[in-house]
C-alpha cells in the first residue's frame, strides 16, 4: 500500500511539475512579443516627443511610473482598466471567430444609454436589485447593437467592419440627441441626463475612492471567457469558425449562429463597460462618455494575442499609459493624444514581432 | 416652397453634393485600385487624416494650395508605404494593420496639430471657385455645375484617367489579375508584390488628396478627426460601385447628396426633424447600401489575402 502510494506520487508530481514548467515557459515565450512590442512603441513615442521639443525620457518617467504615486492613483488606473479589460476580453472572442467588430465604441454608448434609462426611470428598488439591473441593461443593449451588425453580416453578407463603424457614429449621434433632447436634465445648462438614483450606482470598493466593483466583474468575466473559449464546446466551435468556416460547416457547425454568438458576446461586454461608466463613474450620461475606450480595446485584444486572460494584463497596461498621458499633459503640456500613437505602434510592433518569431521558429 | 425657390434649392443642393462628394471620389477611386490588386486598406481614414494635415501644414507654411495638395498626396503615399510594407512584405493581416494605421493617423495628426497650430487659431486661403464665362452665369445650371473650384472639377479627370488605366493599359490588366489570380501573374514573370505596392500607393496617394481637399478646398482649417468617417464610407462606396472607378464616382456623388441634404436641411428653420437625425444620414445610408447591394460576386477573389510565393 505504502509502495503504491509512493509510486503514484512519483508519477504525479514530476508530471505536474513538468506541466507547470511547460506552461510557464510557454507563457514566458508568448510574453516576449508583447513586451518587445510595448518597448518599441514607447521608444517611438519618446522619439516623437524628442523631435518636437519635449523631453523624450518623460515617456518612461512620467507615463509609466508617474501614475503610480499613491493608492489613489493606482485606483484611478484600475478605474480606467475596467472598460479596457471588459472590451478587450470581449473582442478576443469576436476576433477568435474572425469577426472584425470595430464597433465596441458604439456598443459602449448604447450600453450607457440603456443603463441611464434604467437608472433614472425606476425608483424605489433595493441596491441589490437596481445596480445589477443597470449592468444587465447595458450588456443587453450592447449585445443588441452588435447583433445588428452580426445579423446584417450573416443575412446580407454586409461587411461587419463597415457596419460596426457606421453604428459607432450612429450611437454617438444618438447619445448627443438624447442628452440634448428627450433625456436632458431640464435644470442643467450643460447637455447631460438626470442623475441616476443612488440605488442604481455601481457600489464602490472603498467609499472615498471612485474605484467600483466593475474591475472585479471585469477580471471575473475575462477569466470566464478564457475558460469558455478554451474548454467549452461552444468556444471550440467559435474558434473553428474563425479558423476555417468551410471546415466548420462541413463538421456540422452552424456558422451563422456562432458568428452571432461571438459578436453579441463582444457587444455585451462593451455595453457593460458603458453601463459602468455611467453607473460607476459619472452617474449621468454625457455626450462624450468615452474617451475612445472602444478603439483602445482593439489594441488591448491584439496585444493579448486574442487571449481574454492576457487581456487583463494588457488592459492594465493601456490604462497605465492613458493615466500617464494625462499626467504628462499636466506636467509638460504634451498633447494627451500621444497615447493614440503609442496604441497604434503597439499593434504594428505586435504584428511585426509575431511574424519574425514565426520565421525564427521555422528556421530552428 | 414655390417652383422658383425649389429650383434654386435644387441647384444649390447639386452644387454642394459634388463639392462634398469630392473627398469620397478621390478616396474611393484610390481604394478601387488597391482592392482590385487584392489589398483591402481599412486604414483609409487615417490616411485621409494624414493627407488633410500635411496639406494644411504645407499651405500654412508656404501659402500655396498646389504645394499643399502635393504634400497631401505625398503624406498619404508615405503612410501607404508603411501599410504596404506590413501587409505585402511582412504579409501581416490587412485589417489589423489598417486598424493600427487609423489610430496612428488620428494620433499623429492630433498631436502635431495641438503642438504647433491649435494656439495660432489661424486658417488658410482655400481654393476659390473659378468663374467660367457664360456657363457660370446660366440660371440654375450655373449654380449646380459651374461654380466649383479646380479640385472639384479634377474629379472628372481622375475618374476618366482611372478607368483608362485600369481597363485600357497592360498595367491595369496585370493589376486586376493580381487581385484575381496572383499565381498566374507570378508564373508569367511579373512581380506580384510590386504591383500590389503600386496599387496601394495609388490608393493612398488619392486618399491623401481627398483628405487635403477637406482642408484646402472645403474648410480652411484642420480639425482633429476632420474626415469624420469618410475613409470608412469610401470602403462602402467601393462595394456599391462594384469595384469600378466610374461607379465609385457616381456612388460618391450619391453620398455627397446625403451630406448636402443634411447641411441644407439643417439650415431650413421650417424643418422640425432633429438635426442629429440628419447628421446620421450618411452613416445610415452606408449601412443600407451594404444591405441592398450584395456585391460579393464582383469582389476581387483574392481580396484581403497575402500572396505566398512558392
Amino acid at each position: 500500500m505504502e509502495q503504491v502510494n509512493q509510486g503514484v506520487r512519483e508519477n504525479v508530481y514530476p508530471q505536474a511539475a513538468q506541466a507547470l514548467y511547460r506552461t510557464l515557459s510557454q507563457a514566458a515565450i508568448s510574453a516576449v512579443t508583447p513586451i518587445a512590442a510595448v518597448l518599441v512603441a514607447l521608444a517611438f513615442g519618446a522619439t516623437l516627443l524628442w523631435l518636437n521639443g519635449f523631453d523624450g525620457t518623460d515617456v518612461v518617467t512620467v507615463m509609466i511610473f508617474g501614475s503610480f504615486q499613491d493608492t489613489r492613483s493606482v485606483a484611478e488606473i484600475l478605474l480606467k482598466a475596467t472598460p479596457l479589460i471588459l472590451i478587450g476580453a470581449g473582442l478576443c472572442v469576436a476576433f477568435r471567430c474572425s469577426i472584425w467588430n470595430i464597433g465596441a465604441e458604439g456598443q459602449l454608448y448604447v450600453g450607457a444609454i440603456a443603463a441611464t434609462f434604467v437608472g433614472t426611470s425606476i425608483d424605489g428598488l433595493s441596491v441589490w436589485v437596481h445596480a445589477p439591473l443597470v449592468m444587465l441593461a447595458g450588456a443587453l443593449a450592447g449585445a443588441a447593437w452588435a447583433g445588428i451588425a452580426g445579423y446584417l453580416k450573416v443575412r446580407f453578407q454586409a461587411s461587419e467592419i463597415v457596419t460596426t463603424i457606421m453604428l459607432n457614429y450612429i450611437a454617438i449621434i444618438l447619445t448627443s440627441y438624447l442628452v440634448t433632447g428627450p433625456m436632458k436634465d431640464a435644470s442643467a445648462a450643460y447637455p447631460q441626463s438626470a442623475r441616476l438614483v443612488r440605488e442604481a450606482w455601481t457600489p464602490r470598493i472603498v467609499s472615498d475612492m471612485r474605484l467600483h466593483i466593475g474591475i472585479l466583474v471585469a477580471v471575473v468575466l475575462a477569466v470566464a471567457l478564457y475558460i469558455f473559449l478554451q474548454r467549452s464546446s461552444r468556444g471550440f466551435a467559435l474558434r473553428v469558425v474563425g479558423l476555417n468556416p468551410h471546415a466548420a460547416r462541413y463538421a456540422g457547425m452552424d456558422v451563422r449562429r456562432n458568428v452571432m454568438i461571438a459578436i453579441c458576446i463582444s457587444g455585451a461586454l462593451a455595453g457593460l463597460a458603458g453601463a459602468f461608466e455611467v453607473a460607476g463613474v459619472t452617474h449621468r450620461l454625457y455626450q462624450n462618455i468615452s474617451p475612445g475606450y472602444g478603439f483602445e480595446g482593439i489594441a488591448v485584444a491584439l496585444l493579448a494575442n486574442n487571449n481574454p486572460l492576457a487581456a487583463i494584463i494588457s488592459g492594465g497596461l493601456f490604462a497605465t499609459l492613458r493615466s500617464g498621458s494625462e499626467v504628462l499633459q499636466i506636467t509638460s503640456q504634451v498633447p494627451q493624444v500621444l497615447v493614440l500613437v503609442i496604441q497604434g505602434m503597439v499593434i504594428l510592433s505586435v504584428v511585426a514581432f509575431a511574424k519574425f518569431r514565426d520565421k525564427f521558429r521555422f528556421v530552428a | 416652397m414655390d417652383d422658383m425657390m425649389f429650383l434654386t434649392f435644387l441647384a444649390t443642393l447639386v452644387g454642394a453634393a459634388w463639392r462634398l462628394a469630392t473627398p469620397l471620389i478621390f478616396a474611393s477611386i484610390g481604394e478601387v485600385f488597391s482592392e482590385r490588386a487584392g489589398v483591402l486598406n481599412i486604414g483609409l481614414e487615417g490616411t485621409m487624416l494624414v493627407g488633410a494635415f500635411c496639406g494644411f501644414a504645407t499651405a500654412f507654411a508656404t501659402g500655396s494650395i498646389l504645394l499643399g495638395l502635393l504634400a497631401g498626396v505625398g503624406g498619404g503615399m508615405l503612410f501607404g508605404l508603411v501599410f504596404a510594407f506590413f501587409t505585402i512584405t511582412i504579409k501581416a493581416d490587412q485589417i489589423v494593420v489598417g486598424a493600427a494605421l487609423n489610430l496612428l493617423g488620428m494620433g499623429l495628426t492630433a498631436f502635431l496639430f495641438r503642438t504647433y497650430y491649435v494656439s495660432t487659431g489661424k486658417g488658410i486661403e482655400i481654393a476659390q471657385p473659378i468663374h467660367i464665362p457664360w456657363l457660370s452665369d446660366l440660371p440654375f445650371l450655373g449654380e449646380a455645375f459651374f461654380k466649383q473650384n479646380l479640385i472639384v472639377y479634377s474629379t472628372i479627370l481622375v475618374a476618366i484617367l482611372a478607368t483608362l488605366v485600369l481597363y485600357r493599359t497592360s498595367f491595369g490588366l496585370t493589376l486586376r489579375a493580381v487581385g484575381e489570380h496572383p499565381k498566374a501573374v507570378d508564373v508569367a514573370g511579373r512581380n506580384v508584390a510590386g504591383y500590389r505596392y503600386a496599387a496601394v500607393l495609388v490608393g493612398t496617394g488619392l486618399a491623401g488628396l481627398g483628405g487635403a481637399f477637406l482642408t484646402l478646398g472645403h474648410s480652411n482649417q484642420f480639425v482633429e478627426g476632420i474626415t469624420s468617417g469618410r475613409g470608412f464610407i469610401a470602403l462602402a462606396v467601393v462595394v456599391f460601385a462594384r469595384w469600378s472607378p466610374m461607379g465609385a464616382f457616381f456612388v460618391s456623388l450619391l453620398f455627397g447628396l446625403f451630406y448636402a441634404l443634411q447641411l441644407m436641411l439643417q439650415a431650413q428653420a421650417s424643418i422640425v426633424v432633429p438635426y442629429q437625425l440628419l447628421q446620421a444620414l450618411p452613416y445610415i445610408m452606408t449601412i443600407i447600401t451594404l444591405v441592398v447591394v450584395r456585391g460579393k460576386g464582383a469582389a476581387p477573389s483574392k481580396l484581403g489575402q497575402p500572396y505566398e510565393m512558392r
